[in-house]
């Protein structure tokens, strides 16, 4: 991958699959340069034995081969920045995962297009879960939900094209005063 | 700064345009594009959202754009397959979003597909 918006594009994935409800999204940037990324849903969750081999590149849930390469290159990517991956389940409760990168190593992915992978996350899973992202850093810090957005639509798919492009512009918008410095 | 005004005018707009869209399933175009790890390591990501551009720009009711898992081809992704109703499924291979413009026009709109850009032409070489 070659931004840390491309690992959250595909670790939600996982959370949509675990059938949440909802799922928290959170990008906060300390003062000290670390970058957390967190993703926490109210799906299935996984068992302690599944948990417990989730990080091998062997395990995944799908039958039609047998690997899974999501959550190794996310602790891939992390640990060559110097930080790591947590991760948390309880069966039937939910999952969260959290990626803390070093921004400041040179060896750290960009952030990269956030707005674009949010898009591009409610686009391909317009109905259910619901979507929360919250992004701070000491310049400041923005919210945006997809249940808060949802009765304006009275209806309409937030898949449509004219709403995913209203959310991309201004998720853009709200993110770069906070996270621009470490997009590129 | 967006507004939910703005939003308000799109669900309006986009309201006409859905009742413009005939009921029946069989009249829908579909694209669906690779989104699994693989795909999206390879370029998914503004692939779909250039779909999207090109769908919006061209107001086209039909289209209707999806996302899919992992198809065991990682060597070719970004994939996307474009199934005109009542046609054979299409599969592109290597999308870039400089190419989808011409699929959407010579394909989803004018139904000729790009046969350069398709699986077939791709596995020749």
């Amino acid at each position: 991958m070659k931004e840390i918006a491309l690992h959250l594009l595909d670790i939600v994935q996982n959370s949509v699959r675990a059938d949440a409800s909802h799922v928290d999204i959170r990008f906060l940037l300390g003062a000290d340069g670390v970058l957390e990324m967190g993703v926490r849903d109210d799906g299935c969750g996984m068992s302690a034995e599944l948990l417990s081999r989730v990080r091998s590149p062997f395990t995944t849930t799908r039958t039609t081969r047998k690997v899974g390469l999501g959550i190794p290159l996310l602790m891939q990517n992390a640990m060559q920045s110097g930080g790591h991956v947590d991760i948390e389940s309880e069966e039937g409760k939910g999952t969260e995962i959290v990626a803390y990168f070093v921004t400041t190593s040179i060896d750290c992915l960009p952030l990269g297009d956030l707005a674009s992978t949010m898009a591009s996350i409610i686009m391909g899973s317009p109905d259910k879960p619901e979507f929360a992202i919250r992004c701070a850093s000491p310049a400041g810090e923005m919210s945006f939900s997809t249940e808060n957005i949802r009765p304006v639509l009275e209806g309409v798919s937030l898949a449509e094209p004219g709403v995913v492009q209203w959310i991309k512009e201004s998720l853009e918008e709200e993110i770069e005063p906070i996270l621009g410095g470490i997009m590129k | 700064m967006k507004t939910l005004a703005e939003l308000e005018a799109i669900r309006k707009a986009t309201l006409s345009r859905i009742n413009m869209r005939t009921e029946e399933k069989s009249e829908t175009t579909r694209v669906v594009i690779g989104m699994a790890t693989c795909g999206i390591a390879a370029g998914a990501r503004p692939v779909m959202l250039s779909f999207m551009d090109e769908v919006e720009k061209r107001q086209l009711a039909h289209v209707q754009i999806s996302q899919t898992g992992c198809i065991g081809m990682c060597r070719l992704e970004p994939m996307v397959d474009v199934i005109l109703p009542g046609k054979e499924k299409v599969t592109y291979v290597h999308v870039k979003p400089d190419m989808v413009p011409r699929i959407v026009a010579e394909h989803i709109v004018n139904g000729r597909p790009v046969e350069e850009y398709t699986i077939g032409a791709a596995e020749k070489n």
